[in-house]
């Protein structure tokens, strides 16, 4: 076994401090030294996408990068976004459309929704598609995940629109 | 599925890496986006003692032109070849490069740098700088050095990088006025390794090619540039008939081998479908206004 190495780094909002093996991954970090287990390990090779979390704002694999390489940086979960409220109108949809089965796939689609709703571009079907093409899911086929984010880029710009539409 | 056990030494300049690569006497590996890498290391088809991660040295960020030549840091990451208006604007063969460059998430840890010293030929931005007659400054504890993009390219995931060097940025011509260039690729399903692709590059005189350079990626264990192809359009107007004489010249240029997927004929096949298509859209005064795709 290699020497432990002490780290800390932000976790949805908290700074937090271990001492772990370098050779731990970022998602192993966060399921089994801090219980956030809304990161799920799939393929563990970047491929499905399911541990996707936010790296200092941007969505990164949490099985392609190892814990230490966070020190000193700010990781947000789908916990994190849930908590605060910042995928709610993803989840409602989500919730509404049936847009999971199992649900293995889920908070990693809410995490590429999150990254891709954020940019506020309107979406087309095509660019949810394409933005979706390092997610996969055993069950659903997609449809019903592609509508519930197109309902939310909708009414997310209508929202947008709204405080200067009066004239 | 998890790494080995090694040590992690986090550089912050190039020298404390040479410093620690020479500690490490050789049984070590440089880490930036690590998106090829951390597979790799979880495959256990690498398991170095010390793993040194480069990716906050400050010496190897940055985009900026000085003259002709755009200069950009080996830690550039994917995502900002979509973003970056330098790039856009200098060298905008990467920026229509870069959509096909694996997923969102990849790209957004993904450095330049990384996927030109790895050198895998199924890479859209290795044989990219093939097409763009790019230089690679080098650095190595003895001192610095440039390679030209023409003979970096060893074999499989086999470069001009010395054991021990750090690739710190790559320089690339900007792009002129006269300048058009092109880029698809054919893949089975979006964000996949292509079966094959292509970039090129060319100087016009108004309808005329003066001349272009053309690259080829999945076609071969190398990044490859198709110099028969590109001497059959030097100097023409891109006719149907110039474009059908390049695509007959291809078979001078690339000897692709069978594979469980793909056979030798069809990736001919597709190389020269692709190349015609193209070398189509090349020849239209518009071609760099048409939409890239993001
Ligand atoms: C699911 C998946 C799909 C992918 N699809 C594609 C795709 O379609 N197209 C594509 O091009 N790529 C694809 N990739 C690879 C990805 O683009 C990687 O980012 C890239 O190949 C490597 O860059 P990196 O910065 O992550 O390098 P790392 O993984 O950190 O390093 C790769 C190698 O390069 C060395 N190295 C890195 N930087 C330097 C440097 N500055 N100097 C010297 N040596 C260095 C490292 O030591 C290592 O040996 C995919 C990856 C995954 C996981
Ligand atoms: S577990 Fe990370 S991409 Fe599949
Ligand atoms: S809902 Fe089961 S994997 Fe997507």
């Amino acid at each position: 076994m290699s020497e432990r190495v002490p780290i800390a780094l932000e976790v949805n909002g908290e700074t937090v401090a271990r001492t772990i093996e370098p050779r731990m991954s970022l998602a192993d970090f966060l399921r089994e030294e801090l219980e956030l287990t809304g990161t799920h390990l799939g393929c563990e090779m970047g491929v499905c996408g399911a541990c996707l979390v936010l790296l200092n704002g941007k969505a990164v694999h949490a099985c392609l990068m190892f814990a230490v390489q966070a020190h000193g940086e700010r990781v947000e979960t789908v916990e994190g976004l849930t908590e605060r409220k910042a995928i709610a109108d993803i989840q409602e949809a989500f919730h509404n459309n049936n847009a999971l089965q199992c649900g293995f796939c889920t908070t990693g689609m809410l995490v590429t929704a999150h990254e891709m709703l954020s940019r506020g571009d309107i979406l087309s079907r095509e660019e949810i598609r394409d933005g979706l093409s390092g997610n996969y899911c055993r069950c659903t086929g997609y449809q019903a995940i592609v509508n519930s984010i197109e309902t939310v880029a909708q009414a997310r710009a209508v929202a947008g629109a709204a405080p200067s539409k009066p004239e | 599925m998890k790494a080995r056990a090694f040590k992690y030494v986090r550089a912050e300049t190039v020298e404390a890496a040479f410093d620690a690569y020479a500690e490490a006497d050789g049984d070590c590996v440089y880490l930036a986006g690590g998106q090829s890498l951390v597979p790799s290391l979880s495959l256990r088809l690498q398991a170095p003692a010390v793993l040194i991660d480069i990716s906050r040295i400050e010496a190897l960020t940055g985009i900026s032109k000085s003259g002709d030549v755009l200069r950009v840091g080996a830690l550039t990451r994917h995502a900002e070849m979509l973003t970056s208006p330098e790039i856009a604007r200098h060298a905008p063969l990467l920026r229509r490069a870069a959509p096909y460059v694996a997923h969102p998430a990849i790209r957004n840890k993904g450095t330049f740098g990384g996927t030109i010293a790895l050198a895998d030929p199924a890479a859209e931005f290795p044989a990219m700088t093939l097409a763009l007659d790019a230089e690679f400054e080098i650095a190595g504890p003895d001192g610095r050095r440039t390679m030209k993009a023409d003979g970096f390219f060893r074999d499989l995931f086999d470069t001009g990088l010395e054991p021990g060097e750090i690739l710190v940025a790559i320089h690339i011509p900007v792009f002129g006025a006269n300048d058009r260039c092109v880029f698809h690729e054919l893949a089975r399903r979006r964000g996949d390794y292509a079966v094959v692709g292509s970039g090129i590059q060319g100087t016009f005189d108004g309808d005329r090619l003066l001349s272009a350079r053309i690259a080829f990626l999945s076609v071969a264990s190398t990044p490859v540039r198709a110099r028969h192809a590109e001497a059959a359009i030097a100097n023409q107007v891109l006719s149907p008939e110039v474009i059908a004489a390049a695509q007959a010249a291809l078979s001078e240029d690339l000897d692709p081998e069978d594979n469980e997927e793909t056979s030798a004929a069809m990736r001919m096949h597709l190389a020269r479908v692709l190349l015609g298509r193209l070398l189509g859209q090349l020849g239209r005064a518009d071609c760099m206004h048409e939409g890239v795709h993001a």
